[in-house]
């Protein structure tokens, strides 16, 4: 069975900023700033290309990036989801 | 107002008027040789109240009140009415100033070269700027740094210097004394004098200067000096300043732009000759 399909907002609601590895974003919507890791920018990039579930986003992040982490996934998009930088679709 | 008074502090004019004229007077003072806004409009107006009517001759005791208002502010006793004052302008910057990123920062300057140091109360920022701008560098502010979020610029905002307990007899050993107010005993943070900026921070307080250095000073530890990379830096700017989250999008540019173009360091120090000391090998290394 699928599970929850995520989108993100697109690229003109977030401000992306890298300082020393880490990515600071400022979320337009909500005028939050978050400080992220990767792979949290990279997720929300793919997301961009329309909504997608965790296979699916794998998918996208692997023809881009040398992932693994099926687990680390849903963890990461858990954490985007509480941020309210992703939401379900 | 019964009483009132105008002054100009770098780009910010504030009108302070007072039921009593004991705090006005103690503030005229304090602040001899400021400009009076040029064009007698003032940005923010701070108001001395009694807490209650009768409470201006009873007991009297002073309700720091304004444009912004702290609802749960605790007053204060008459005889501490200029310290009143002086948490009555800095009520009205923090909670009302849109024009600049404001960071809870002391900043002194020289050869063009701002060196920003900020820190908790108590990690020595306000000792350390007001020794420094007794020592040939200028002293821009001690209390907030007035980021420009287009040019990038500090902007000075040289109020009087806040300065506790053991500061006070460190800065009545450098400045003359014609330049300090009263020494307020048992105030809430323990005994306050002020001090006015010499006459050259006063002159030179409508010109901005480009930052050099970001300071984390901390008093008390053995001196130490590390770098901090530019996340634990913005994350430590956000929370220094009072206005960023209300400015959006224009404070995040403004500040990750500050944070990438300005290197940072921490340093500890054991007491403030030692700081100072640093400070002028980090002065030698900037002009390399």
């Amino acid at each position: 069975m699928a599970g929850p399909r995520y989108i993100a907002d697109p690229a003109n609601a977030l401000t992306s900023v890298a300082l020393d590895g880490l990515t600071v974003l400022f979320h337009a919507p909500s005028g939050m700033t978050h400080i992220v890791a990767s792979p949290a920018p990279e997720i929300l990039d793919a997301l961009r290309a329309g909504p997608a579930d965790a296979a699916e986003l794998l998918r996208r992040l692997r023809a881009r990036f040398e992932f693994d982490g099926d687990e680390a996934i849903h963890a990461r998009l858990g954490e985007l989801e509480a941020a309210g930088l992703v939401r379900r679709a | 107002m019964r009483h009132s008074l105008a002054l100009q502090i770098g780009p910010v004019a504030f009108r302070i008027g007072s039921a009593w004229r004991s705090p006005l007077d103690a503030l005229a003072r304090l602040y001899a040789g400021y400009p009076a806004p040029a064009d007698g409009l003032c940005d923010f107006t701070v108001r001395l109240e009694p807490e209650r009517p009768w409470r201006r001759f009873v007991r009297p005791s002073v309700a720091i009140r304004g444009d912004y208002v702290l609802p749960d502010a605790a007053p204060l006793a008459l005889a501490h009415g200029l310290l009143a004052a002086e948490m009555g302008m800095n009520l009205q910057m923090a909670l009302g100033q849109r024009r600049w990123l404001l960071l809870h920062a002391a900043t002194v300057e020289r050869d063009g070269r701002a060196i920003v140091m900020t820190g908790e109360s108590g990690a020595g920022k306000s000792t350390l700027a007001a020794l420094l701008g007794e020592r040939g560098w200028r002293l821009m502010g001690d209390e907030f740094a007035l980021l420009d979020m287009d040019a990038g610029t500090l902007l000075p905002f040289p109020r009087a210097i806040s300065l506790k307990n053991g500061a006070i007899g460190v800065l009545e050993a450098e400045a003359g004394p014609g330049r300090f107010g009263p020494r307020l005993a048992g105030t809430p943070k323990g005994d306050i004098r002020h001090l006015r900026p010499n006459r050259e921070a006063i002159a030179r307080m409508g010109e901005g200067a480009k930052p050099a250095l970001i300071l984390f000073p901390r008093f008390g530890e053995a001196a130490a000096v590390r770098g901090v990379g530019q996340a634990e830096v913005f994350m430590r700017l956000t929370q220094a300043s009072t206005n960023y989250v209300a400015l959006g999008c224009r404070g995040f540019d403004a500040l990750t732009g500050l944070v990438r173009s300005v290197p940072a360091l921490a340093i500890d120090y054991p007491d403030t000759e030692t700081a100072v000391g640093l400070i002028a090998d980090f002065r030698r290394e900037l002009a390399a």
